[in-house]
C-alpha cells in the first residue's frame, strides 16, 4: 500500500497528502488571525461556564490569577517572557480595583471584560505559526545532520566525513502499525501519544513522523524552549504552540486546551506526551496528565455536533521510543530519589539552555553507537476500541461500536464535563495499558532489571535507599546465578509476548542466554562514564559501578510482574 | 431533585428476577415501568399467570420477559441483579444489545475469578488483584458500556418485600449514573444516598458476607451479643485492611454499603450467608446446606477467593482463614472461635 522509497537522506515512506497546501497545519497558519479569534471566543465561553458568569466567581478566579501571575514573575522569570508583562498585569490590578463590587450587574461585566483582556493576551502567546520553508528546511536539516553525524562517528579517516554508508534507518528503527497509521491519517485526525524518556524524544519523534510520510503534528512545547536563539527560530515555524508549566491559572489553562481542541476540530493531527515530562524513574508511565488528552476528547464530542453522521475520527496511537541508553539518566534518577513519595510535579530545568548544550546532547547521542526502536502501536479511538481498516469503531464482540452514543443522555449529544473527565481517565488507563504492551523489551532492559532484581532479594529487609547504599562487595552477582535468572524470565516473556502483553527485540526472543547477558551488558547505559553493569574478563561475576543507574534502567521493565520469578 | 436530564418515560430493566431482583423490580415500578428479565421462559410465564414470584407479589408494572434484546432496545438503563458465578456469562449474552449509551447499576455483592488454565481455587492457589474482577469490572470488559454502577447497602430482600422502610447507596464515577440511579429508586420508603468509590462499595458489600458467615456461626454456637460485637468490629478492621489492597478507599466502609450493611446481615436469619454460618455450627456439611437453599450464598465463594488473594499477596488475615477453614476445610466451627480467641491481638484501631 505504501511506496517505500530508500534515499540517502532516510525517508521511506512517501508522503500521504504531497501537497502542503492541502495540510491542515497550513491551512490553520494561514488564516491565523481568524483561528486565534475563534480561541479566544471559544475560551472565553468555557470560563464563561465555569465561573457561571457569577461576579465573586469572577472576581476570584482573577484575583487568583493577577496573584499567581506576580508570584511567576517574580520567582521563575525567563528568558521566553515578553518584556511587557509586569505592565501588563500592573494594569490588570488598576482595572480590577476600579471594579465597583457593590453594582452586582456593571461588575459581573466588568469583570468579564478583565478576563477577556487576559485571555486575548494568553491566546496570542500560546498560538504557533507554521512555515513551509522553515519545516522544509528544518526537515533535511535534521535528516542530513543526524545522518552526518552517525557517519562521522562511525567510520574512520577523512572520507568518513562524506560517508553515506550508515543509513540513519540502521540506526533507529520504526516499528509497528505504520500502514493502518497512514491510512488512518487520509481518514481522520491521529493524535500520536508516545513516552518520555529524554528530551531527544521530541527531535526523534518529529523525525519519525516525517520518516513515515504524515504531516507535520502540532504538538505544545515548553515556553522555555522558545527562549534559545537558533532554536525558538525553528519552534516558531513548525506548528508548536507554547505551553507554560508555570501558569496555573483558570483562563491560562482554558485557552490553552481550546487552542488544542480546536486544532483537532479543524483537523490537525497532534502530538501529546501524556506523561507530562521526562519519566525520572526509568518505568514507563504510569500516571499521565489528563489535561490535554481531554482536548481530544472534546474535540470528537464537537465534531460529532458539528456532523453527526459523518463527524472526522480522532485516533489515538501510543508510541514507546526503545533505547539502551538515556543521556540524562543520573541527572534525572537522582531527583526521582530526591523527591520519591514526596511531590508529583518536577521543575523543568533548562538541559538545552544553550545552542551549544543542545548541540553537543545531539552530538553525543550519535556518536554512541546503539540501537534506538520507535514502536507505533495499534491505533484505537478515544474510547479504547480498535479501529479497522476503514476507520470504524470496533468492539470486543466485532460489532461495529456508535462512538457518538458515549456522548448521549437521552438520544441527544450533551455536554458533560464530568463524564468526559472520567473518560478522559479510562482513556489514559488504556493508554498505560498499551504502552506496557507496545514496549520492545532490549537485551539491556532484562540484563538491568535481573541484576537489580537478585540483589533487592538478596536483602528482602532493606527499603529503595538502603538497597542504593550498599557497599560494592554486596552487589557481586556470579555469572552462573544470574544465567539461570536470565533463562527463566525469558521463558516468562515469550509467554507475556504470546498473550500480546510486550514485544521482544530479536535477540531476546531468538539468541541464547549468553547472547542476551552478552549484548545487554554490553549496550546497557554504554554512554555512562560508570557502568551500569559489566562483567570481569574471566566472566565470572557481574557488577554495577553505579548502582542509581541501575535502579534506573531495571524500571523500565515495572509493571509485569516480572519480579516474583526472580 | 434534577430531573431533566433522566430517561423519565423509558422504562427501566432489571436482569435477575431472584428474591432481590424482584423487590428492585418493584420498587422501581413505583416510579416507572420496569422489564424484567427471567432467563427461563417459564419463570417469565408465571410471573405474567400469577403476578407472584419469589414468594413476593409483582408490581403491575413489571412487564417480565426472558428476552435480553427486547430488553435493552426499551431501556437505557438497566440493573444487572444476578450471582456472581452467573455474571460474566450473563454479560457476554447481554453484550451484543448493549449501545455506549446504556448505564448499568449492578446489583451483585460478589468477585469474579479467573485463573489459568488448569488451575482451582484450591487452598494452595495464590492469585493477585489481576485474577479478580468486580462485577463492574466484568460490565468494562464485556461490552460497550462505560456509564456503570452499582448498588450496595443493608437491603434484605425480604423486609424490601414486605414494604418496610430502608436505604440503599448507588455507587459511581459518573455523576449522572447516580442520578438516574437516584432519580429511579428514590421512594418514601427508600431512601438512596450516593457515593463516588465504585470500588469501595463494590468491595464492602462483598467483604461483609465473610462477617456474616462467621456471625451465623456464632449465633449457632449459642453465643449472645459481647461475641458478635467483637466479631463485628474486628471483622471491620479485616474488611478494611483487605479493601485497601483491593484498590477501594476506607471511606466506604463507614457507610451504609460497609457498616450498614455488615449490622444488617450479621444479626439477620435472613440473610442466606449468616444462615449458612448458623447451620454449619449446627453440625450440618456445607454439601447439605447448599443443597437445601434457593439461591446462592455469595459468601461460600467469597471467602475462597480472598483468602487465596491475602495468601498470594504475602499477608495473614486470621478471621478470613478461620472461616475458611470452617466452611471449606474440616476445622469446626468451635475450633475456629479458639483459634481466634488465642491470638494475640492488641491493636485496637490503627487504620484511620
Amino acid at each position: 500500500m505504501a511506496t517505500k522509497i530508500h534515499t540517502s537522506s532516510g525517508w521511506l515512506y512517501d508522503q500521504v497528502f504531497p501537497h502542503y497546501e492541502d495540510w491542515p497545519i497550513y491551512k490553520l497558519a494561514r488564516n491565523q488571525e481568524e483561528f486565534v479569534d475563534l480561541v479566544k471566543q471559544e475560551s472565553m465561553k468555557t470560563v464563561h461556564d465555569l465561573t457561571m458568569s457569577n461576579p465573586a466567581k469572577l472576581e476570584d478566579e482573577l484575583a487568583k490569577t493577577l496573584y499567581l501571575e506576580r508570584v511567576r514573575m517574580k520567582q521563575t522569570p525567563w528568558k521566553a517572557d515578553k518584556p511587557d508583562e509586569k505592565s501588563f498585569w500592573s494594569n490588570i490590578k488598576r482595572m480590577m480595583v476600579r471594579v465597583d463590587a457593590e453594582n452586582e450587574e456593571r461588575s459581573a461585566e466588568e469583570y468579564e471584560a478583565i478576563m477577556k483582556t487576559i485571555v486575548d493576551r494568553y491566546a496570542w502567546e500560546i498560538a504557533g505559526k507554521f512555515d513551509y520553508n522553515a519545516y522544509s528546511f528544518a526537515k533535511e536539516f535534521v535528516s542530513i545532520g543526524f545522518s552526518w553525524l552517525l557517519n562521522a562517528s562511525q567510520g574512520k579517516g577523512l572520507s568518513r566525513l562524506w560517508s553515506t554508508k550508515h543509513n540513519l534507518h540502521e540506526k533507529i528503527k520504526l516499528e509497528g502499525e505504520i500502514n493502518q497509521i497512514r491510512n488512518l491519517a487520509r481518514k481522520g485526525t491521529v493524535v500520536m501519544v508516545p513516552t518520555h524518556f529524554s528530551n531527544i524524544d521530541s527531535i526523534l519523534i518529529g523525525w519519525a513522523i516525517q520518516s513515515i510520510g504524515l504531516p507535520p503534528f502540532v504538538y505544545g512545547a515548553g515556553l522555555n524552549l522558545f527562549g534559545i536563539g537558533i532554536l525558538a527560530y525553528f519552534m516558531n515555524r513548525l506548528g508548536a504552540y507554547k505551553v507554560d508549566r508555570r501558569k496555573k491559572n483558570l483562563p491560562y489553562l482554558e485557552t490553552l486546551k481550546t487552542y488544542s481542541t480546536l486544532a483537532l476540530t479543524h483537523g490537525c493531527n497532534s502530538l501529546f506526551f501524556p506523561g507530562g515530562t521526562r519519566s525520572r524513574s526509568g518505568a514507563l508511565e504510569s500516571r499521565l496528565k489528563l489535561g490535554l488528552l481531554g482536548t481530544a476528547l472534546e474535540a470528537q464530542r464537537r465534531n460529532f455536533i458539528h456532523d453527526p453522521e459523518n463527524a472526522k475520527r480522532i485516533y489515538v496511537v501510543p508510541v514507546v521510543f526503545g533505547y539502551n541508553f538515556v543521556l540524562e539518566a543520573q541527572g534525572l534518577i537522582d531527583e526521582y530519589l530526591k523527591r520519591s513519595g514526596q511531590e508529583h510535579y518536577y521543575r523543568e530545568n533548562d538541559d538545552y539552555a544553550t545552542p551549544f548544550k543542545l548541540g553537543k546532547f545531539l552530538l553525543k547521542f550519535m556518536t554512541v553507537s546503539s540501537e534506538i526502536s520507535i514502536s507505533f502501536g495499534r491505533a484505537m479511538d478515544l474510547f479504547g476500541n480498535e479501529v479497522d481498516e476503514n476507520g470504524r469503531s470496533i468492539g470486543k464482540d466485532g460489532r461495529e461500536v456508535d462512538i457518538k452514543k458515549y456522548f448521549y443522555s437521552n438520544g441527544k449529544i450533551i455536554e458533560d464535563r464530568q463524564r468526559d473527565a472520567e473518560y478522559t481517565i479510562m482513556l489514559g488507563d488504556e493508554i498505560v495499558k498499551r504502552f506496557h504492551e507496545e514496549n520492545i523489551v532490549f537485551s539491556s532492559h532484562l540484563v538491568a532489571f535481573v541484576a537489580f532484581e537478585i540483589i533487592k532479594k538478596r536483602y528482602k529487609k532493606l527499603d529503595i535507599y538502603g538497597l542504593l547504599r550498599l557497599p560494592e562487595e554486596d552487589e557481586l552477582i556470579t555469572y552462573e546465578e544470574f544465567a539461570k535468572v536470565i533463562g527463566k524470565l525469558k521463558q516468562v516473556l515469550i509467554e507475556l509476548k504470546d498473550a500480546g502483553k510486550v514485544k521482544l527485540h530479536d535477540n531476546i526472543e531468538n539468541g541464547d542466554v549468553g547472547s542476551i547477558i552478552e549484548v545487554g551488558v554490553k549496550n546497557l547505559g554504554v554512554y555512562h562514564a560508570k557502568r551500569p553493569l559489566f562483567h570481569d574478563k574471566q566472566k565470572n561475576i557481574i557488577r554495577s559501578e553505579d548502582f542509581n543507574l541501575l535502579f534506573y534502567y531495571h524500571n523500565r521493565l515495572e509493571g509485569y510482574g516480572l519480579a516474583k520469578h526472580v | 431533585m434534577d430531573s431533566q436530564n433522566t430517561s423519565e418515560n423509558r422504562p427501566v430493566g432489571v436482569i435477575g428476577a431472584g428474591k432481590f431482583g424482584t423487590a428492585i423490580a418493584n420498587i422501581l415500578a413505583e416510579n416507572r415501568d420496569v422489564i424484567l428479565f427471567s432467563r427461563r421462559p417459564e419463570v417469565a410465564g408465571i410471573i405474567e399467570n400469577t403476578r407472584e414470584n419469589s414468594s413476593q407479589k409483582v408490581h403491575e408494572r413489571v412487564k417480565p420477559t426472558s428476552d435480553l434484546k427486547y430488553l435493552s432496545e426499551n431501556c437505557r438503563l438497566i440493573f444487572p441483579i444476578v450471582a456472581s458465578a452467573n455474571f460474566r456469562e450473563m454479560t457476554k449474552m447481554l453484550a451484543p444489545y448493549l449501545e455506549p449509551e446504556h448505564i448499568l447499576i449492578h446489583g451483585t455483592k460478589g468477585l469474579d475469578v479467573k485463573l489459568p488454565e488448569g488451575k482451582t481455587l484450591d487452598g494452595l492457589t495464590r492469585i493477585n488483584r489481576g485474577n479478580i474482577s468486580t462485577m463492574s469490572e466484568i460490565i468494562l470488559q464485556e461490552t460497550v458500556v462505560k456509564r456503570v454502577g452499582c448498588l450496595a447497602g443493608p437491603n434484605l430482600a425480604p423486609e424490601l418485600a414486605a414494604m418496610q422502610p430502608a436505604a440503599t447507596v448507588v455507587a459511581s464515577k459518573f455523576d449522572e449514573v447516580r442520578e438516574e440511579g437516584i432519580t429511579a429508586l428514590r421512594s418514601s420508603r427508600f431512601q438512596v444516598y450516593e457515593n463516588h468509590d465504585i470500588t469501595g462499595v463494590e468491595l464492602a458489600g462483598v467483604l461483609k458476607n465473610i462477617i456474616a458467615l462467621a456471625s451465623g456461626a456464632l449465633r449457632g454456637l449459642g453465643y449472645g451479643e459481647n461475641a458478635r460485637a467483637l466479631l463485628i468490629s474486628r471483622g471491620m478492621v479485616e474488611m478494611i485492611y483487605i479493601g485497601r489492597m483491593l484498590g477501594g478507599d476506607v471511606r466506604a466502609f463507614f457507610g451504609l454499603a460497609g457498616i450498614g450493611d455488615l449490622i444488617a446481615t450479621c444479626a439477620s436469619d435472613k440473610s442466606r450467608n449468616y444462615t449458612v454460618g448458623y447451620r454449619l455450627a449446627k453440625g450440618e456439611t456445607l454439601e447439605e446446606i447448599l443443597g437445601s437453599m434457593e439461591e446462592v450464598a455469595e459468601g461460600v465463594n467469597t471467602v475462597k477467593v480472598i483468602y487465596a488473594f491475602v495468601r498470594g499477596a504475602g499477608f495473614r488475615s486470621p478471621l478470613t482463614e478461620t472461616v475458611y477453614n470452617c466452611v471449606h476445610k474440616d476445622m469446626t466451627v468451635k475450633e475456629g472461635v479458639e483459634y481466634l480467641m488465642n491470638l494475640p491481638f492488641n491493636v485496637d484501631v490503627d487504620y484511620l
